[in-house]
């Protein structure tokens, strides 16, 4: 679900209501004005002789000016009610909870990290690309940026903010209806605007207990010996310069973290399903796919290749 | 014939024999006329070759940004399309928004500001000749570098706006985004030219007697934009040239928020500039609008003070909207509600204007001539962008449409109905003036219908795909995102508009060789332009008009009231004052100059060589003074009798 016009927080409904109300009396306005319009130039052809340059009679005028006027006042009023209500929802939308989840999101070229905040630092989950939120109750985001300015939308859920360096910027909203909302960066930064999504979770609290708490721990080591060795050459082979993966020594924050990969319905940013075939394709040539990716293809045989994502596939 | 009098031309009516009205005009022919063949050509400061050369090269851009814009709608036709890579398609809609703002609609609006100001105020010439030829091959230099650079694959790519960091040195390396900042610089100046020359023309070269408020209002507009682009044109040119040039050639930190520079600076200063210039591109062409609408419905404009006050408070508002392009930066929800309160007030200038003037066809009898229909195309399309400009005023509803295709559709309501549909207009009204022959009224209509239909059916549905989620800039979308069937509507309305433009290049290139002859006022109009020959002589008028009203063709009923003393053995144009436009002094108009495009080259060279080294930006300077030299030596040089007679006097003995 991607759509401002499904909202599934009190948030979005407010903008939503304002939206509609704006559509029905801007077209209104605009209908009003196209069928004058086409009254004073088809309905009233050929009225007066055509070279008629004489003054307009002073009683026409009079009520030329009165409508004029008229319509001038009418539109004062109208947008003079529009930024009212546009206040009041401004209003609420910038009333921050008190207490909220606070999750910390950096936006990077080209993938979101979100950080679960936590004053256990144990208890602190990093993930990518995919948050889960607890449906009633506000969530607060820290937004920052890590190299230019993107833009966190997940427009069911509320509007955009942009994310600038040097800047922190926040945004809350409270998810009402439990669901997976898309969102994608709103702002230009670069090659791989295109490509630069994420899915918002949304889930009663118990399950979002559950996903936290199994996602603050370590995945269990792998067992079998493909896996054991799909985890070798993870290690040895580029990979864990830039990707994280909790109880190894892959501890960096390049790309996005894999602890939990395959938790995630997709890989890449939103860019493809993950599924077996896809990341093998994505880890054999990721140019192919998101071409100005800062990952760069790693050249793996076939045996590494399937061993490794054999690994990954553990990283439940 | 004493100073208090309000009308100084009045005591010394006399009328000249048609002999000597056509010795007069002979011995013009002689002064005015330019150098022969392509060394005239190159030489010219007539302000109508110039103009006229504006508009060719302007709509030329028009039509390279149009091919940019197909491109991509053949890109966004279906998901995962894969026409252009992303690499090609972030070139393409930066060049095409480039394009589009920078290099045709401010100076297709300034050129026609060039063409038709002086004759609509009854002068002989622009008032800086010389520095408006300069201005022109400035922008042409602009144009051939971006479009040589885009071929060569070093097309700019972080978009018209250029945000920093994205722009800057670190994710920016290479010399693209050089390429986008050293343009702007050459539209900057080249816009600030006309500007200048604009509003030196309308308060010293008017007609005697034509006081403030007889100018008509298209002389408004430009006058008021003019004003605008002064002071909105530096931001940018501080901005680009010199903050982002520092930060990207010698490492100064401007925007380097590692560095303690500021991020969000660029965006202020570009805005700054960013948002009047769209006004600068709107009041002109709703200049156009108030003589199309007095034609064809036969009646003087409703309102003409409430007309000139919107323009001027549109123009001051202008100023105060920019950060409605911010909303979603963390700037204080407080400060933003007075952007948000003045983005909506600025509707209401625009609404008196189109009351105005559907007040003046309800009292009149419109003829639905081509040029009218694309003023009622007009109101049809730009209508909804202003409503859907009031909507995205709103901070939290802009929240959810900002930088998504909401915006995308919204802006092109605006710059397409509220810029090119009058244009579009004015072409067909003015043509004969410029050419002498009139457009084909058939495939005019055609055009009309192509356009207004093709225009609705590209962006109409782009505002659903805003709200649905679709953000701008976009090389490509997932299928599963559903957005395939709206963006393949959108892309057969851009063929669509692609037609329209095709049967009006048919059009105008049919009738300019072959279309009817128009005559010196083919519609009958009103304006001082139309009491000269279409085309006009080089000197524009044999005798200067006089101005009595703010109709003068209309209002005149046996002829034109005309002033006569002016030498006709040099080119001498009538100064008057600035408010009452009584007549001040003769001046003399230079002659066909090389320096203004030899300076153009030099300062060409200056600019893109300081790209590469700054040793070039010496060698620029060093070339640049001989140029200079040699232009006041042409001032010095020509300058045949005297000058700053007082003319008053003078004129009444001769007349």
């Amino acid at each position: 679900m991607h759509s401002a016009f499904a909202p599934a927080s009190p948030q979005a409904h407010l903008v939503a209501t304002l939206w509609w109300w704006m559509l029905g009396v801007g077209g209104a306005i605009w209908l009003a004005v196209i069928a004058t319009m086409l009254y004073v130039t088809l309905a009233r052809r050929g009225r007066r002789g055509p070279d008629d340059l004489q003054h307009v009679p002073d009683a026409t005028r009079r009520r030329m000016e009165r409508v004029v006027l008229g319509a001038g006042s009418l539109t004062v009023l109208v947008l003079a009610a529009f930024l009212v209500f546009d206040f009041s929802v401004g209003h609420a939308l910038a009333q921050h909870p008190q207490r909220a989840l606070t999750i910390d999101i950096t936006g990077h070229q080209w993938w979101w990290e979100a950080e679960y905040e936590d004053p256990d630092p144990s208890k602190r989950l990093t993930t990518a690309n995919e948050i889960h939120v607890p449906t009633g109750e506000p969530v607060q985001f820290k937004l920052r940026s890590a190299d230019v300015i993107h833009s966190f939308w997940a427009p069911n859920l509320n509007g955009k903010k942009d994310l600038i360096p040097g800047y922190l910027s926040t945004l809350w909203f409270e998810a009402d209806t439990a669901g997976v909302y898309r969102g994608q960066c709103a702002e230009f930064c670069g090659l791989q605007h295109a490509k630069m999504a994420f899915y918002v979770v949304a889930e009663p609290r118990a399950k979002f207990q559950a996903w936290l708490a199994a996602g603050a721990q370590s995945p269990p080591p792998p067992t079998d010996s493909t896996q054991l060795y799909g985890q070798r050459v993870f290690l040895s082979s580029g990979c864990a310069v830039c990707h994280t993966i909790g109880g190894t020594a892959a501890q960096a924050f390049v790309g996005p973290p894999l602890t939990h990969v395959m938790s995630r319905a997709t890989i890449a940013a939103g860019a493809l399903a993950n599924t077996r075939a896809n990341l093998m394709a994505w880890i054999t040539n990721p140019q192919a796919i998101k071409p100005g990716a800062r990952m760069p293809a790693v050249p793996l045989t076939g045996p590494q290749l399937a061993a490794l994502v054999d690994y990954l596939g553990t990283l439940k | 014939m004493t100073s208090s009098q309000r009308e100084p031309m009045l005591p010394a009516e006399t009328t000249l024999s048609e002999e000597e009205v056509a010795r007069e005009a002979a011995a013009l022919d002689r002064v005015w006329a330019g150098r022969p063949g392509f060394w005239g050509w190159l030489t010219a400061v007539d302000h109508k070759s110039i103009g006229k050369r504006y508009l060719v090269t302007t709509f030329a851009m028009f039509l390279a940004g149009g091919i940019l814009a197909a491109f991509m709608r053949t890109q966004l036709m279906r998901p995962e399309n894969t026409v252009l890579g992303p690499d090609r398609y972030n070139q393409v809609f930066t060049v095409h928004g480039t394009t589009m703002m920078f290099l045709f609609a401010v100076p297709v609006m300034t050129a026609m500001g060039i063409y038709f100001v002086p004759l609509m105020v009854g002068a002989r010439n622009i008032a800086f000749p010389r520095a408006n030829a300069f201005g022109y091959w400035t922008y042409f230099v602009g144009v051939v570098f971006l479009y040589v650079s885009l071929i060569a694959n070093t097309g700019p790519d972080t978009g018209w706006f250029a945000y920093v960091p994205l722009s800057g040195p670190q994710y920016s390396p290479g010399h693209r985004v050089d390429v986008w900042a050293q343009l702007v610089t050459f539209t900057e100046i080249a816009a600030l030219i006309a500007a200048v020359n604009v509003i030196v023309t309308v308060f010293k070269l008017r007609s005697p007697g034509m006081s403030l408020n007889r100018l008509p209002l298209f002389v408004w507009a430009q006058l008021v934009v003019s004003f605008m682009i002064v002071f909105a044109m530096p931001a940018v040119a501080a901005g680009s040239t010199l903050m982002l040039g520092l930060d990207r050639t010698v490492n100064s930190h401007w925007f380097n928020p590692a560095e303690g520079g500021d991020a969000l600076l660029w965006q202020h200063i570009f805005w700054f500039f960013g948002h009047p210039e769209v006004y600068i591109i709107f009041l002109p062409a709703l200049g156009f609008i108030t003589p199309i609408v007095e034609t064809f419905a036969r009646r003087k404009v409703f309102g003409y003070t409430a007309l000139v006050m919107s323009n001027i408070t549109t123009a001051f508002f202008a100023f105060g909207l920019w950060v409605h392009h911010m909303f979603a930066t963390p700037i204080p929800e407080l400060g933003q509600s007075l952007f948000t309160a003045a983005s909506m007030v600025i509707a209401i200038p625009t609404g008196v204007q189109i009351f105005c003037w559907l007040a003046t066809l309800w009292a009149g009898r419109a003829e639905l001539r081509v040029p009218l229909l694309f003023v009622l195309g007009f109101i049809f399309t730009f209508v909804i962008g202003g409503i859907s400009g009031v909507m995205l005023a709103s901070v939290a509803f802009d929240k959810q449409a900002h930088d998504t295709f909401f915006v995308v559709a919204h802006l092109h309501y605006v710059l397409l109905g509220g810029g090119v549909m009058p244009l579009f207009g004015a072409f067909y009204f003015w043509f004969p003036k410029i050419t002498g022959r009139m457009l084909d009224e058939t495939l005019g209509k055609l055009h009309f219908w192509l356009f207004v239909i093709g225009v609705n059916v590209t962006f109409f549905p782009m505002h659903v795909l805003g709200l649905e989620g679709m953000p701008r800039r976009v090389y490509t979308y997932l299928e599963s995102t559903g957005w395939g069937s709206l963006n393949l509507v959108a892309t057969l309305g851009a063929y669509t508009i692609a037609l329209s433009v095709i049967v009006f290049l048919v059009n105008a290139i049919r009738s300019w060789w072959g279309g009817e002859v128009a005559g010196a006022n083919p519609w009958n109009s009103s304006g001082l332009e139309w009491a000269t020959t279409s085309p006009p002589p080089p000197y524009n008028f044999v005798h200067v008009p006089v101005t009595t009203s703010r109709h003068p063709l209309w209002d005149t009923t046996v002829e034109l009231p005309v002033l006569s003393g002016l030498r006709t053995d040099r080119r001498e144009v009538l100064v008057t004052t600035t408010f009452d436009a009584r007549p001040d002094y003769r001046h003399e108009d230079p002659a066909p100059s090389i320096w203004p495009l030899y300076l153009a080259l030099c300062m060409g060279l200056t600019f893109i060589g300081g790209i590469f080294s700054p040793y070039l930006v010496v060698v620029g300077l060093a070339l640049t003074l001989p140029g200079l030299f040699g232009l006041a030596w042409q001032s010095i040089t020509n300058h045949r009798g005297p000058d700053h007679v007082d003319a008053p006097q003078a004129l009444a003995e001769t007349a």
